[in-house]
């Protein structure tokens, strides 16, 4: 049989062309974007030469958006449209709004979805909404700076992250028009962007205290392989905070009144972070505040007063280092470097506190505004294929426990803390009334032991279920957590082998609806064609796919017979035929057909790699153990 | 068959020998390289099929490597290959003394919160559990070596050590706590 020819010239990338890929630092005060470029990772500028872009979006009643140092600007003229640190709102319910939103300006729409909306002139939008105008913003910059399409992205989170804050930040992306290649964590990528791999086996602690989050990660570095041993955090703490206080102190020796407009109080945390920056430099800096009636007040603030303000809350940073130490095993005095992350580790008073703490001086050569983005891009090259024998590997965790409701209101763990990703847990359930056909299944994430008290992230009802007499049917349901830290959930009657259809209703996540309304809306907003989109999207991944299996093809045909090559042959073909036409359907039906026909092959491959792996160890063990 | 599944057990899977004394960096250094070859981040621009099949090998992957390097996960494990459940704590018959040993132990923890000196307290009493944890492994291992005739003494052992191990946590939570 002649050699397959299933490559026709200028349909696939030369092997040797760079994929485009990008890395986003989707920050709670500034996002950037940042990729490789002349062979090194950098992050982005826009026409005017900034590469920070503050994660603030304006909406107008003529349904303008403005996003970036624009709509910052405009945010004490017109706070209650302008929307800043929407990262706080990201897969939170109405209730955590309106707590963490206390301090903020705006007006709240429950509506009858879980997830809550800001009231604003150009209608109500959600932080996942909100957070994908930056995103589109950070997109487009990439596609200006490259002249072509950038869809393939690594976005960054905080570690303690919980299911329902990645997940929001995944549909953001999606209503972007941006594939999300790996959510990373913040601290795992800035330990990426230090090439902390290339040391010697070490151990590192990465304090990362961001505008609104804080994470801690305990990672062991590996020749190339970065593992988190532990992470911990509070998604709700950061530079922010330390904002309000100051702004509070500035109130209560002003005397300004609780209630004092919007415009005031925007402008006292301005004048408040401004403060903040110039006490890094500076041992006092003279405060200002203009009252409409009672005049100017004046006082200076000085570096003492400040660390009165701000040492509570860089101690409420310490708890979850201890713990992370404890949960990775590992003594304070084992840590071989600490890394500094996020702007508000500038502050020479959080550098001192964690100098102390850890007992060394940390690291800070990298811009730690800028270290995540590096990172991110870094990791969206390797996973582009681009950096093919000097590949890193990620290993991270889940940063809370897993847990179903039980009997009485209690949580039983499924899947603990600081387990590495993906990982699965399968759990029986039994029906408990003859004939019952459905079951709920509630899953929550959190370390304690009342559901209450941990954060609901999804109700699971499991459908047809074969009638049988209580307690008879062996529900197996699976829990399975990807690389990114999403929940998946599948479910199998173990005596009929009857698979349940699982449907999700996420507690404070958006429905499938809702964010394909989300995508149509944007696509009206951009003036955007939905169906070209849509088509263009399945056409990448038709190509994504025929090239997938030519390069596997090439690689391994060894393990094909010659039936099986024929068959892969003409799904090929016959996929690439689809491909140039316009019917959407019948692309994807052309893939799915593709994917059954290489089903068994992956698996041999998969199969043959493992087997080789470890026929490999017997030289490399030398090596590796030492 | 194809796929994670075929693999029978997880000492199999990282072509180490079935027992309770294995080499941690040998297991570490398989658990790498195989990682490298299966995880789904190898699998970024392959079909959905690839990816999910390189998530249900990485998977596997993980849950063996943290069995078999825990001590009592392994030991839990290695009783369950021989078709005994330690998990499930229905018929629990502990050794009276060792629960009298345990009460002590806890009494001497509540005891530690309220001594000013509960530094070196806790410091001697985590000495004296992780001591008790040793000489419960090899208790184990040894039972665990007789196979059948000494079955029963190893399941016992292994409960013991989850109890040790409760023990040394919480010990580590109050040192926590009190700082």
């Amino acid at each position: 049989m002649a050699l397959l020819q299933i490559s026709e010239p200028g349909q696939t990338p030369a092997p040797h062309e760079r994929r485009l890929a990008v890395g986003i630092d989707l920050g709670t005060t500034n996002s950037l974007v940042a990729s490789m470029r002349h062979g090194a990772p950098e992050t982005l500028p826009d026409e005017q030469g900034h590469h920070l872009l503050p994660s603030v979006v304006r909406y107008q009643a003529s349904g303008n958006v403005t996003v970036g140092a624009d709509a910052l600007a405009a945010a004490h003229d017109d706070p209650l449209n302008t929307i800043a640190s929407v990262k706080r709102f990201m897969g939170r319910g109405i209730e955590d709004v309106k707590r963490l939103g206390k301090s903020m300006p705006y007006r709240f729409a429950a509506g009858d979805s879980n997830v809550p909306r800001i009231e604003t002139v150009g209608g109500a939008v959600s932080a996942v909404e909100v957070s994908a105008e930056i995103l589109r913003v950070l997109k487009h910059r990439a596609e200006a700076t490259f002249a072509g399409e950038v869809r393939d992205a690594v976005i960054t989170v905080p570690a303690y992250f919980d299911e329902a804050q990645r997940q929001a930040t995944k549909d953001a992306a999606r209503i972007a028009g941006l594939n999300v290649m790996r959510l990373l964590s913040e601290p795992t990528a800035a330990a990426v962007a230090y090439g902390l791999d290339q040391s010697p086996e070490g151990v590192y602690a990465i304090y990362d205290l961001g505008g609104g989050t804080f994470d801690i990660s305990i990672l062991r570095l590996h020749k190339g392989v970065f593992e988190v041993l532990a992470t911990g955090g509070n998604s709700a703490l950061g530079g922010d905070d330390m904002d309000h206080a100051i702004a509070e102190w500035m109130m209560r020796e002003a005397r300004v009144p609780d209630d004092a407009d919007h415009k005031t109080l925007r402008r006292l945390l301005r004048d408040a972070r401004a403060a903040k920056e110039a006490l890094s430099a500076n041992d006092g800096v003279r405060v200002v505040v203009d009252l409409p009636n009672q005049g100017a007040w004046e006082a200076t603030l000085d570096r003492m007063q400040l660390h009165a303000l701000i040492d509570p809350l860089i101690e409420q940073t310490i708890a979850p280092c201890r713990r992370a130490l404890r949960d990775a095993g590992v003594r304070r005095e084992q840590v071989d470097g600490v890394v500094l992350v996020g702007g508000a580790t500038r502050i020479p008073r959080v550098r001192d506190k964690i100098a102390e703490f850890f007992g060394r001086e940390p690291l800070s050569d990298i811009d730690p505004d800028k270290v995540v983005a590096i990172g991110a891009a870094i990791q969206a090259d390797v996973l582009a294929g681009n950096r093919r024998g000097e590949e890193m590997l990620l290993l991270d965790v889940i940063p809370l426990s897993l847990g179903i409701e039980i009997m009485g209101g209690m949580v039983e763990k499924i899947i603990p803390r600081n387990t590495t990703i993906p990982a699965a847990k399968a759990q029986d359930f039994t029906t408990y009334k003859d004939g019952q056909t459905a079951l709920l299944a509630h899953v929550v994430q959190g370390e304690r032991e009342m559901v209450s008290d941990c954060r609901s992230l999804a109700r699971f009802e499991l459908r047809g279920i074969p009638p049988m007499a209580a307690g008879a049917a062996r529900i197996r349901v699976s829990f399975q957590v990807d690389a990114d830290g999403l929940l998946n959930v599948s479910a199998r009657e173990q005596t009929t082998g009857v698979e349940s259809q699982v449907t999700v209703k996420p507690s404070y996540g958006l429905t499938d609806q809702e964010i394909e309304q989300m995508l149509r809306d944007s696509f009206t907003h951009a003036h955007e064609d939905e169906a070209a989109r849509s088509l263009r999207e399945v056409q990448v991944d038709a190509d994504r796919l025929i090239e997938a299996v030519q390069g596997a093809v090439a690689a391994d045909a060894r393990l094909l017979d010659e039936k099986e090559r024929a068959e892969i042959e003409v799904a090929t073909n016959a996929l690439r035929v689809a491909r140039n036409g316009t019917d959407v359907q019948g692309i994807r039906q052309a893939i799915s057909v593709l994917e059954v026909a290489t089903r068994e092959f992956a698996q041999r491959r998969m199969d043959a790699s493992v087997r080789k792996a470890l026929s490999g160890h017997r030289v490399d063990e030398f090596d590796t153990s030492a | 068959m194809l796929g994670p599944a075929s693999h029978k057990n997880y000492f199999e899977l990282f072509e180490l020998p079935i027992g309770f004394a294995i080499d941690t960096m040998v297991l570490g250094a398989r658990y790498r390289e195989l990682a490298r070859r299966v995880h789904p981040d190898r699998f970024a621009h392959a079909s959905d099929q690839e990816r999910r099949l390189a998530m249900q090998w990485t998977t596997l992957l993980n849950e063996a490597f943290q069995t078999l390097q825990d001590p009592i996960r392994r030991g839990q494990y290695l009783l369950s290959l021989s078709g005994v459940a330690t998990l499930d704590d229905t018929d629990t018959q502990m050794d009276p003394d060792f629960l009298m040993e345990q009460m002590e132990l806890r009494e001497q923890l509540e005891a530690a919160r309220s001594d000013t000196a509960w530094r070196e307290r806790l410091a001697a009493l985590s000495a004296e559990t992780r001591q008790r944890m040793q000489s419960k492994t090899q208790e184990f291992q040894q039972a665990l070596e007789q196979g059948e005739p000494g079955r029963a003494r190893a399941t016992n052992a292994i409960r013991e050590m989850q109890f040790l191990a409760k023990m040394e946590r919480e010990i580590g939570e109050l040192e926590e706590e009190l700082e």
